[in-house]
């Protein structure tokens, strides 16, 4: 054999298990140190869904639960509410089909709520943060015409009673809905409905 | 390189470490016989300032660490600690806090220098990736850094920067709870930024620095002419435009520290909040996730960035503006990248380019600072439009750069370098 007898061809087999049993191995090390990141078990813990009873929400009135350090309205859409907000045109809304993300898909229609007398929302104004007020009857009028919805006074944006947003103000997408489900007389928040 | 025969003292003290590590022979290789040319002008004072502001960060830096608290409840009240009540907390901070500033000022400067004189060209493109990467990490690292103080636009402008990874499409929203470690910014997020900001990032950016003088040293510093002075050596090897490092440069560096220092402790004395810009006003305020302030800026040194961000307010190929806006900063920085390889001139310096490169290099300079200050604003209908516009100038300098360097007549390069 030519090369002082060695068996070259054994020689780069060896050199390539080695290399790839090695490989192998640092992607397993670099397993926990990317799964460190994660949320810890305090975190998850301290951001787990919330339960609230809303079988004494009055139709019109709003319940507000706290989940993840965020307001979370809930309200009670009364049958006059959902006739104005569905009433309210197209293309005075920025997003009125919500074609955004901004909630779950089985939250997507027009009222973005599974039942429609029940929207549940994160009071957080979409344009930087605020919490936006409760303005549900047209006598407490935000515009001419006002259907009744949510008006945030840091910068002057306002929302249907779906959490829509309206046009020519500064929150870009409609209000954010929760992950949400319904057990017996309560709402989860922070849980999907298929994961029940 | 590498020489076999190593270079070693006669006798002595330096010749008994010289058996037992190359100290004579790492001297002579990158200071007393390391040719530099003997044309370099004023813009070849950053690289230097830049080591220097390097030492002021890691210096202040491991003394601030030994008086603050990276927690949620105690990182705010820890840096008025530093502020009043450490014996010259106040000053060390400043140091560290202006020296972000200083950095980046002689980082561009550095830059400038560059895409000027061609430094980037071959055969100097690793230099420049290496330069490009210190970048990335040094912007990774005053970013992280503007968290620890946790006041409200710490803890808003990471709001901010970390919710850009949400606009990824499919992973998005798993990313940005993996790098915040919990649903919100929390003392999680600040304890790991922690960590990044004084422990890991600082060791990437002293062996990234180690390579780009490595590089550096392997090709031969550039200068205002572009002419390699290793072209024309005399008998003895040396280069007939070169002049050692040491003591020549050494010195003449030591007038320009001077002066920098100068300008540096004025700002520290003075004008350490830079009118807001530096330190800005929100930050005198603890950090609240359930209020917002008016106007969310970065520091000036992201504002170019975030104004292209913020300029892109369209949607194009199905991508909405979001992650739009995202991929044109990220695409800003990234074209930097392979500047090496769009330039198409045979020549380096802007001195002998034609004039569509010095009018492309001196719209792309304005741009650059017409963003900086836009970025820095509340945003109009009308700042939107210059915006869009230095962005589409800033992105034009480099996508048209391999037409208009081949297409411009350049002026013949002279063999030896000039004044």
């Amino acid at each position: 054999m030519a090369d002082n007898g060695v068996n070259k061809g054994r020689r780069r087999f060896l050199v390539g298990a080695t290399t790839v049993v090695g490989a192998v191995g640092a992607v397993g090390v670099a397993v926990p140190f990317v799964a460190s990141w994660q949320p810890s078990a305090r975190a998850r813990a301290a951001g787990a869904p919330v339960r609230a009873d809303i079988s004494k929400l009055e139709a019109g009135q709003r319940m507000t639960v706290e989940w993840r350090g965020r307001p979370i309205w809930v309200i009670n859409r009364t049958p006059e509410m959902i006739e104005r907000t569905l009433g309210i045109e197209p293309e005075l809304l920025a997003d009125p089909d919500s074609s955004v993300p901004q909630q779950p898909a089985y939250a997507d229609s027009e009222l973005r709520s599974i039942r429609p007398e029940i929207g549940v929302l994160i009071g957080i104004c979409t344009h930087l943060g605020c919490s936006p007020l409760y303005r549900p009857e047209p006598e407490a009028a935000v515009t001419d015409n006002w259907p009744g919805g949510f008006f945030c006074p840091c910068h002057g944006s306002y929302f249907d009673l779906a959490g829509r947003v309206f046009v020519n103000v500064p929150a870009p997408t409609n209000l954010e809905v929760p992950p949400y489900r319904f057990e017996g007389d309560d709402i989860i928040v922070g849980e999907d409905e298929e994961a029940a | 390189m590498g020489n076999p025969n190593k270079a070693k003292a006669e006798s002595g003290f330096m010749r008994w470490v010289d058996d037992r590590f190359p100290a004579t022979q790492m001297i002579q290789e990158h200071l007393t016989q390391y040719y530099a040319p003997k044309n370099f002008n004023f813009f070849y004072i950053f690289g230097v300032l830049a080591m220097v502001v390097l030492v002021n960060q890691i210096l202040t830096g491991v003394w601030l660490t030994m008086s603050y608290n990276p927690s949620a409840e105690g990182a705010f009240a820890s840096v008025e600690y530093i502020m009043r009540d450490v014996e010259f907390g106040w000053l060390i901070r400043y140091m560290h806090s202006t020296g972000a500033t200083a950095f980046f000022v002689v980082i561009y400067m550095h830059m400038f220098r560059a895409l000027m004189y061609g430094s980037y060209k071959a055969p100097r493109e690793l230099i420049w990736i290496f330069g490009m990467t210190i970048y990335l990490a040094l912007m990774a690292e005053a970013f992280m850094g503007y968290l620890l103080p946790w006041g409200q636009m710490s803890y808003w402008g990471a709001q901010v920067i970390i919710s850009l990874f949400s606009a990824i499409p499919v992973i998005g929203g798993d990313l940005t709870q993996w790098i915040r470690g919990d649903f919100l910014i929390s003392g999680i997020t600040l304890n790991r930024f922690f960590a990044l900001h004084v422990v890991a990032l600082p060791i990437v950016i002293l062996a990234l620095v180690v390579l780009h003088i490595i590089a550096l040293h392997e090709v031969g510093s550039n200068n205002p002419d572009g002419v390699n002075i290793k072209a024309k050596k005399d008998e003895t090897g040396k280069p007939l435009d070169g002049i050692p490092f040491h003591p020549y440069y050494t010195v003449k560096d030591l007038v320009g520290i001077a002066i920098f220092l100068f300008v540096f402790a004025v700002v520290i004395f003075y004008f350490p909040e830079g009118g807001g810009y530096f330190l800005e006003k929100p930050n005198f305020e603890p950090a609240n996730p359930l209020v917002t302030p008016d106007h969310i800026a970065p520091v000036w040194y992201f504002t170019p960035f975030y104004a292209i961000l913020r300029a892109i307010t369209f949607s194009l190929f199905g991508l909405d503006a979001k992650f739009l806006g995202v991929l044109f900063m990220g695409g800003a920085i990234a074209v930097l990248f392979v500047l090496p390889w769009l330039d198409r001139s045979p020549v380096l310096s802007i001195r002998y380019k034609g004039w569509m490169s010095k009018v492309a290099l001196a719209v792309f300079a304005i741009s650059f600072i017409i963003l900086g200050i836009l970025g820095a604003l509340p945003t109009t209908a009308a700042r939107t439009v210059v915006a869009q516009i230095c962005t589409a100038l800033y992105f034009a300098f480099f996508l048209l750069m391999p037409i208009y360097t081949r297409l411009e007549k350049t002026k013949p390069v002279p063999e030896r370098v000039t004044g």
